[in-house]
């Protein structure tokens, strides 16, 4: 029959170049040719009313089987050529990873205050609130609320700026301790420490007219000595890890008694001996006492009621040893290429 | 204070080394800085003395000395000022001396010499310590030096040092005998004290010298004694030793003596020229106004009447314990020594001093505390020594005007209060023995009365006891605890916490905290071209600034970040972009200034440019974006930017005050061109500044959330030409009020100026869009917002659409 002959015709041509064809443009031209409303096949489908009907069942199912052959082959094809486009397109656009990234903005904390709000987070855990106090303080405060009355010799130790005769800028943070104690008094348990920043008349390598001091003070009921002991040595240990050893060394401050001062092994060379302890071993890391009874009862509490420790921790010093920085004047420059480090 | 090994030896056996002993008593409180050995760098140098000098026959400036030492020694020396007699330190042939110099035989112009005299330097000897007389040539060594003795012995050399660092509170320490004590009380040896015995002749010194105390509140007790025929010349070897190792030089044996006795038993003492003492008077008073005196270091100085002095019937000769005067010094040609040993206000005496820049030996002893009881001893102390090593004759009876009596002390100490305290378990009699071992007196059982020595001035109340307890016990050996009782509170305040959360959110805004001083120099005011009567120029000032760029405390944050910024450039590192929180200062009327917080920042330069993004100009629109950023990020809404021209350090045109209603939180703008010259800043600059304090009370809490849309957004644009002096806020307060709560939001896309546009106008393009939350907006309700908008910015602002 010539018309199966035809259509079995239409079949390998247009496979054929199915198979042939490289782009979709391409497959839809094969699709125009022969199954457009044009097409090969389709005129041979229209052509089939001038079949005797006996053959029209055979053609017609011929080629309706060759058109979806045909079809499928198409959208074959065409899904591979897709594939391998996309696949081509994906090779084209490699690129290269090791170009760096584009830069975010990014702003850095100063590590004076990284290092006070580590600390501040110790003492919150052992219980401890923030309280805070003028910068520019009275000399009340700053000295007599502190056992350290005028010609004291003590006052020595803290060479002072002046602003008028009874004002100063504060030499510590402990002026925080008198204020507290006063707006609660006879409230306890008092438990604060007091972040700062303090000044005293010194300028060089390792002393900043400027620099910061976190006070501590503690007045309840029964606390002892010992408490003292325990709440700065788990300071301690949390700060710069269990391996430290902590010794507690009596010394002299006019607003607690008994007074220490608290060393820890030399986090640089682990107490043998090296040019940062100045071949001692020893850091001195803080000052502390009970507070002085004077203290308590200028301050409104009964010494013989209440009892309570304080501390004196320098930020800076702090700083210097969990950093490794030898100049304490590198906090106070704000050299950029400094403070990105941290 | 410096503790000679030997010297605290004399006292106290000690059979600890060195390091020991320092260790102990650091850990009793006695800090021991540094343990300075006194060994010298030199080896087979000997004691000589010089008998013969002659001429060198071959040049005029050496001299020829017959020297015995040990052996008699032919030496050629240059040196100035030797003389026949004098003690000297002789190099052997074969001495060593610092620096590796070796001493040979040498031969000079002809003469050999068989060794050489050596000067302090050559020995390595501190100079300081060295009489001034032998700074130009050689050294004189004490005349009792035996010859041929090894001159590191006679210089007193193999010894240590103990360099103590005292707290205050311990006057007692500033002296080797109280050292000594403290050593006996920590190793439990025994105390040998000096024994003072004074021989006296016949007359009486009440006929020879008479002294008066008309201060009576300053000076509570003034001992003088009388030492006549005294031979005044240089101290023995041993005296001279021991004060140099303490860090004083020999001077004569009469001003020796006085300051040995003080550094043994801690009681300043001062020797005045008996005969230049008008009407051998001593009269201790006030100064009178405008009275003068010529100190022992040649300085006259102006004395006013809250000073005390010594005067005789006449003059001031006596700064009362801070120094003596120069017209009653004790020369060579002294004879009669007049010893004073008194007792005078440690506070009065710390004013005098401070007051004439004036610190000496005696001052510091008397500002922390001398004991009161100890004066009438020391003076017998000198003036046996007087006796013995200067050959005088001591009158008999001392003056003694003890005007007011030290009350003894005796503390009660209750024991259960002890361990109260310390948290330890001390038993009573524990504690008593620790009390004894200070020489404290300790009665009954418990409570116990505690009677506390005349040298202890800082023992006065229960507590001292406590800690004297506890620092002998050893602070290592109370028991760690912690303390109970923590309750769970707030920990932080809402005002640290917001304080916090600005320096987070401007360090994630992209800004490195910087931390400067909260002082600066006036000088800056100027260079930030604040006219005469700008609020900052009333800043706080220091009465007493290490410098004048630290002299006011800082009114405003923006010195600083200027000073960081030019100091970054300066040192090539570019861009800068910085913020700093902190207080600034403003006189508030009180006693005490306002300490009001401050955010600002500034940056400078352009961000870095990479191999496929630009760089971006860290301008004024940079800097407004990290603030809008700042401060949307802590909920601060309703903000309001509004051209400024009060900020005189400012660029004109590009300045903002930043507004919260009618509120001024602070300014941003860029630096006017004379303050970036006048910084040295390389480029322009802009800056901000904000009150930190006023903006947290704006903070609001975050209080639930706003739900998500669920029906579809419309969006549109509109691009409106308007007058370029307009600012787009007011055209973007009219859209919004115009669309209503159908507009959901409206951005700011394009700014144009130019054609078609004509001279004098700018083209602003925003897209707008409209959403409901409720349901789907129609085409004819945008459209209809579309040209409300559109008319309300005709009518109210004159724009015109763009076509």
């Amino acid at each position: 029959m010539e018309m199966l002959k035809t259509i079995a015709a239409i079949r390998e041509a247009a496979l054929a170049r199915v198979a042939a064809a490289t782009s979709s443009e391409e497959l839809e031209a094969i699709r125009i040719q022969y199954l457009g409303k044009k097409g090969e096949l389709t005129g041979v489908l229209r052509g089939m009313g001038k079949l005797p009907p006996e053959e029209r069942p055979r053609v017609g199912q011929l080629a309706n089987q060759v058109r979806e052959e045909l079809e499928k082959a198409l959208q074959d094809a065409k899904e591979g050529l897709s594939r391998r486009e996309q696949a081509a397109r994906l090779r084209a656009e490699a690129i290269d990873v090791t170009l760096p990234g584009r830069p975010v903005p990014r702003g850095y904390r100063h590590p004076l205050y990284q290092t006070l709000n580590e600390i501040k987070a110790i003492f919150m855990g052992l219980g401890f609130d923030v309280a805070e106090g003028p910068e520019v303080e009275s000399d009340y405060y700053n000295f007599e609320a502190l056992n350290l009355p005028k010609e004291h010799p003590a006052r020595d130790m803290q060479d002072s700026f002046y602003i008028t005769e009874d004002v100063l800028l504060r030499t510590h943070t402990s002026p925080v301790q008198a204020r507290v104690m006063e707006a609660r008094r006879p409230q306890v348990p008092i438990r604060i420490i007091a972040p700062g920043k303090v000044y005293r008349r010194d300028d060089d390598a390792t002393h900043s007219p400027m620099f910061f001091q976190v006070e501590g003070l503690l007045v309840d009921k029964r606390v002892t000595f010992g408490e003292l002991k325990g709440t700065l040595m788990a300071f301690i240990k949390q700060m710069f890890g269990d391996q430290v050893h902590v010794r507690f060394r009596p010394s002299y401050f006019p607003f607690t008694e008994p007074s220490a001062e608290v060393d820890m092994s030399c986090v640089m060379c682990g107490g043998s001996g090296c040019r940062v302890c100045g071949h001692t071993g020893w850091l001195e890391i803080l000052g502390c006492g009970m507070v002085h009874p004077r203290v308590l009862s200028m301050s409104g509490y009964d010494p013989e009621e209440v009892s309570g420790f304080a501390f004196g921790l320098g930020v800076d010093r702090v700083a210097m040893l969990k950093y490794g920085v030898d100049d304490l004047r590198l906090f106070y420059e704000n050299d950029l290429r400094f403070l990105r480090q941290f | 204070m410096r503790v000679p090994y030997k010297w605290l030896k004399q006292y106290v056996d000690i059979d600890l080394p060195p390091e020991e002993l320092a260790e102990k008593l650091t850990m009793a409180g006695l800090a021991v800085e540094n343990i300075e050995s006194l060994a010298p760098d030199f080896q087979g140098v000997v004691a000589g003395r010089i008998k013969t000098i002659a001429p060198h026959p071959n040049a005029e400036h050496l001299v020829i000395c017959r020297v015995d030492a040990g052996r008699e020694l032919q030496l050629v020396t240059g040196a100035p000022n030797v003389y026949a007699g004098q003690t000297v330190a002789v190099a052997l042939e074969g001495a060593r001396l610092p620096a590796g110099k070796e001493i040979r035989r040498a031969t000079f112009r002809g003469v050999a010499s068989e060794g050489m005299l050596c000067s302090a330097q050559e020995l390595g000897l501190d100079v300081s310590l060295i009489s001034p007389a032998d700074r130009e040539g050689i050294i004189t060594l004490p005349p009792d030096a035996p010859l041929g003795a090894d001159a590191a012995e006679v210089l007193g050399l193999n010894d240590v040092v103990l360099v103590l660092e005292l707290t205050p509170n311990r006057a007692d320490c500033l002296s080797i005998l109280g050292v000594a004590r403290e050593v006996a009380a920590l190793t439990g040896a025994p105390l040998r004290l000096p024994e003072i015995a004074v021989r006296e002749d016949e007359r009486r010194i009440e006929d020879l010298a008479a002294v008066e105390i008309e201060a009576p509140d300053l000076c509570a007790r003034y001992v003088a004694r009388l030492v006549s025929g005294v031979r005044t010349g240089p101290s023995p070897g041993w005296l001279q030793a021991c004060l140099r190792a303490a860090g004083m030089r020999p001077i004569n044996n009469v001003v020796d003596i006085t300051n040995f006795v003080m550094l043994e038993m801690g009681q300043p003492l001062h020797a005045f020229d008996y005969d230049l003492l008008q009407q051998h008077r001593i009269i201790v008073r006030r100064a009178e106004a405008g009275e003068k005196i010529k100190t022992l270091d040649d300085v006259e100085r102006e004395l006013d009447p809250e000073m005390l002095v010594i005067a005789d019937a006449a003059r001031p000769v006596a700064v009362a314990g801070v120094m003596g005067g120069l017209e009653t010094e004790v020369t060579p040609e002294t004879t009669n020594i007049l010893i004073e040993s008194a007792h005078f206000d440690g506070a009065s005496i710390r004013r005098t001093s401070r007051k004439l820049s004036l610190r000496s030996e005696a001052s510091t002893r008397f500002e922390r505390g001398v004991n009161l009881e100890g004066a009438a001893a020391a003076a017998d102390r000198a003036a046996q020594l007087m006796a013995e090593l200067a050959g005088g004759s001591v009158a008999r009876g001392r003056l003694d005007c003890y005007v007011r009596k030290r009350r003894p002390v005796t503390i009660l100490l209750r024991p259960e209060r002890v361990n109260y305290l310390l948290g330890t378990t001390l038993t009573p009699a524990a504690m008593k023995e620790l009390l004894e071992r200070l020489r404290l007196e300790v009665s009954g059982e418990g409570p116990f009365q505690v009677t506390v020595p005349a040298y202890r001035g800082d023992l006065t109340r229960e507590i001292d006891l406590v800690e004297e307890i506890a620092r002998l016990y050893g602070y290592d050996n109370i028991p760690v605890t912690l303390p109970g009782n923590i309750t769970a509170r707030e920990k932080q305040t809402p005002a640290q916490r917001w304080e916090e959360a600005g320096r987070e959110a401007a360090a994630t805004a992209g800004l490195a905290e910087v931390v400067t001083y909260s002082f600066i120099g006036p000088r800056v005011l100027d260079q930030l071209l604040l006219p005469p009567g700008h609020p900052w120029r009333q800043a706080v000032k220091i009465q007493n600034p290490l410098r004048d760029e630290q002299s006011i405390m800082r009114p405003s944050l923006l010195p600083g970040l200027l000073e960081v910024a030019g100091r970054n450039a300066s040192r090539r590192v570019l861009p800068v972009a910085i913020y700093e929180l902190g207080r600034v200062f403003i006189p508030s009327g009180r006693q005490l200034p306002a300490e009001p917080l401050r955010l600002g920042g500034l940056v400078m330069g352009t961000t870095g440019r990479g191999w496929n993004w630009p760089a971006v100009e860290m301008d004024f629109f940079y800097l407004k974006g990290i603030v809008e950023n700042i401060l949307a990020r802590l909920r601060i809404k309703a903000i309001t930017w509004e051209a400024a021209t009060a900020y005189p350090f400012l660029h004109p045109g590009r300045a903002a005050t930043i507004k919260a209603g009618e509120l001024s939180l602070g300014f941003l703008g860029e630096l006017h061109p004379d303050v970036l010259a006048a910084f040295d800043l390389p480029s322009r600059a802009c800056v901000f500044e904000l009150d930190w304090d006023q903006a947290g009370t704006l903070n609001q809490r975050q209080l639930g959330y706003e739900p998500l849309p669920r029906f579809p957004a419309v969006e549109r644009d509109l691009a409106v030409v308007v007058g370029d002096n307009l600012p787009a806020a007011a055209v973007e307060e009219v859209i919004k009020e115009a669309g209503g709560h159908l507009l959901k939001s409206c951005t700011l896309f394009d700014v144009y100026q130019g054609a078609p546009i004509p001279e004098g106008y700018k083209s602003l393009a925003y897209t707008l869009v409209y959403q409901l939350p409720d349901r789907t907006l129609t085409d004819a309700e945008v459209n209809a917002a579309q040209e409300r908008i559109q008319k309300a910015l005709e009518e109210r602002l004159g724009a015109t659409l763009r076509q």
